[in-house]
């Protein structure tokens, strides 16, 4: 038996997971919904004055979207855990850390982009600026497949364990506050009115890095999570 | 196997025999810390005179930046010993990295309470979002991370390695998280703090600083061998070796 | 302490509780993993003896 090639491989890998996200469309939907309402949440919490919300509108987005893919990260591998495909997966003959960088592709394709999609609607309701929303939408591109490299490596650690939702939480923490950072500081830089280009080539060139290193890193933490 | 390295180190490796060799180093461990502490305390608290800005109240900093530096040293020290688990898989190396994040957590934890006590009278404030105190804070959710993976594997060596792998990425981290919270601290507003510099200090500061900071090298050796010696009669509890402690144990 | 006592001891009580609570933990662990241990073998010879002599 021959072994498909690369391309073909990696093809094969994103079809089936993009197929499998669209027959639960309702999964799909439901960081958007966890979305939306916690940015309900905050005016009613802070008030309905518009220069306090202009104020933090950038922040909330960052952080709702962030809380938002933590809770669709839990899910990332698990279904392929309880039937035994990621185990095939590690054993495909192709390099693991390119199949696993497919998984971590369709992962972003189907929870970050809807969210992306929505990320205007959203700072429309906390009165962002409409000037600066380009800006917020071009530093959660480079964020969010950041947020889900670095996810992906947590989560395949955690592959061999049952309970992870508030462990993940804890560990994507010391991991996220760089990313946070840099993409709220754009938007922050963007409101004021001040140069927004340097934080977002910090986050390009995080976001170059982990593109390298995180399915590498992954494919590690997996191989150490599932030899039992 | 390379032959430079001696026999007695990889001798040292196997658990009967670190158990023994850690038991017999622990109370010269601890007995050191303790004396050197006592000195330390006695020149910071009574011989070390009072600061002219600062008062009393900077007699928090014989605890406070010696448990700053451990916190960071040791997650050094669990970071070299995740790697070495990790690429020679050594299993006293995993115990190593395990035992130490407890006892860097501690002094993490005791860094930010000192510091906080510290801060309210001098900057009128428990906490500020100034980098150094940031980058502290991260370093606890690094090492809660890391001792929470760990106990979240049913399986203690499997789950040694998911932490060790953590605690490389984690070191990995640390810098970024500094420069970043850095960056974004000069960004917002300009933190005035200035925690006064070793180097503006006078010798009879600085001496029981220094003498603190080898008292707690000598308690984390202290502790961290407890620890291993409680973890290696944890994890080996089938062999023959155990069974004749716990057999000693009962007979005294 | 100039009026600093009350921030000063705290600190100082801080630091001595938790590391002695991070020493002493490992002590009670050993032993109640030595006491699981000696019961396990006492429940296993106890087997042992009850199969031999029936």
């Amino acid at each position: 038996m021959t072994a498909a090639p690369l391309p073909a491989a990696c093809a094969a890998v994103l079809r089936r997971d993009l197929t499998l996200a669209w027959r639960r469309r309702g999964d799909i939907a439901m960081p958007v919904l966890y979305a939306l309402i916690v940015a309900t949440l905050f005016p009613f919490a802070l008030g309905p004055e518009q220069a306090l919300l202009q104020r933090i509108a950038g922040g909330v987005v960052l952080v709702t979207v962030l809380l938002a893919m933590l809770l669709a990260l839990d899910a990332m591998f698990r279904s392929d855990i309880e039937d035994g495909s990621l185990e095939q997966l590690v054993l495909a003959p192709q390099p693991l850390a390119v199949l696993l960088g497919m998984k971590i592709l369709a992962h972003w394709l189907t929870t970050a982009l809807p969210l992306i999609v929505v990320a205007p609607l959203l700072a429309g309701m906390l009165h962002l600026p409409a000037e600066v929303i380009p800006v917020l939408l071009l530093a959660l591109l480079l964020a969010t497949p950041m947020l889900s490299l670095l996810g992906a490596v947590l989560v395949a650690l955690t592959a061999g364990t049952r309970r992870s939702g508030m462990l993940l939480a804890l560990m994507l923490l010391p991991l996220c506050v760089p990313v946070v950072i840099f993409a709220a500081g754009a938007v922050a830089a963007a409101q004021q009115g001040l140069p927004w280009l340097a934080p977002i080539a910090w986050l390009g060139a995080a976001l170059a890095l982990t593109l390298v290193l995180a399915p590498l890193g992954c494919a590690v933490a997996l191989r150490i999570a599932l030899d039992a | 196997m390379s032959d430079w390295i001696p026999l007695w180190l990889h001798k040292l490796g196997s658990p009967p025999v670190f158990y023994r060799f850690a038991g017999a180093l622990r109370p010269w461990m601890l007995a050191l810390a303790l004396l050197l502490g006592a000195v330390a305390l006695y020149g910071g608290l009574v011989l070390a005179p009072a600061d002219y800005q600062q008062g009393d109240a900077y007699r928090i900093i014989f605890i406070h930046v010696p448990s700053a530096w451990m916190s960071l040293f040791i997650y050094g020290v669990m970071a070299v010993a995740s790697f070495i688990a990790l690429v020679w898989r050594i299993k006293l190396a995993e115990v190593v990295a395990m035992e130490s994040a407890p006892v860097g957590a501690c002094f993490t934890f005791i860094t930010l309470v000192t510091g906080s006590l510290w801060g309210k009278p001098m900057w009128g404030t428990w906490w500020t979002w100034d980098a150094r105190l940031t980058s502290e804070l991260v370093l606890l959710f690094l090492y809660l991370g890391v001792i929470g993976l760990y106990h979240a594997f049913e399986d203690r060596r499997q789950g040694a390695r998911a932490a060790a792998f953590l605690a490389i990425v984690g070191i990995i981290n640390v810098p970024i998280v500094h420069f970043s919270v850095n960056w974004w601290n000069t960004l917002h507003q300009g933190s005035t703090v200035r925690i006064l510099g070793p180097s503006k200090m006078s010798g009879d500061m600085l001496w029981p600083l220094l003498t603190m900071m080898a008292a707690t090298k000598f308690y984390y050796l202290a502790s961290l061998f407890g620890r291993i010696r409680a973890d290696l009669l944890a994890m080996e509890s089938g062999k023959d070796w155990v069974r004749q402690i716990a057999a000693r144990e009962e007979a005294r | 302490m100039g009026g600093y006592a009350a921030y000063v001891w705290p600190a100082y009580a801080v630091f001595f509780v938790v590391l002695a609570a991070d020493f002493f933990a490992p002590a009670l662990r050993r032993r109640r993993n030595l006491r699981e241990l000696r019961a396990r073998l006492a429940r296993q010879s106890a087997r042992q003896q009850r199969s031999a002599s029936s």
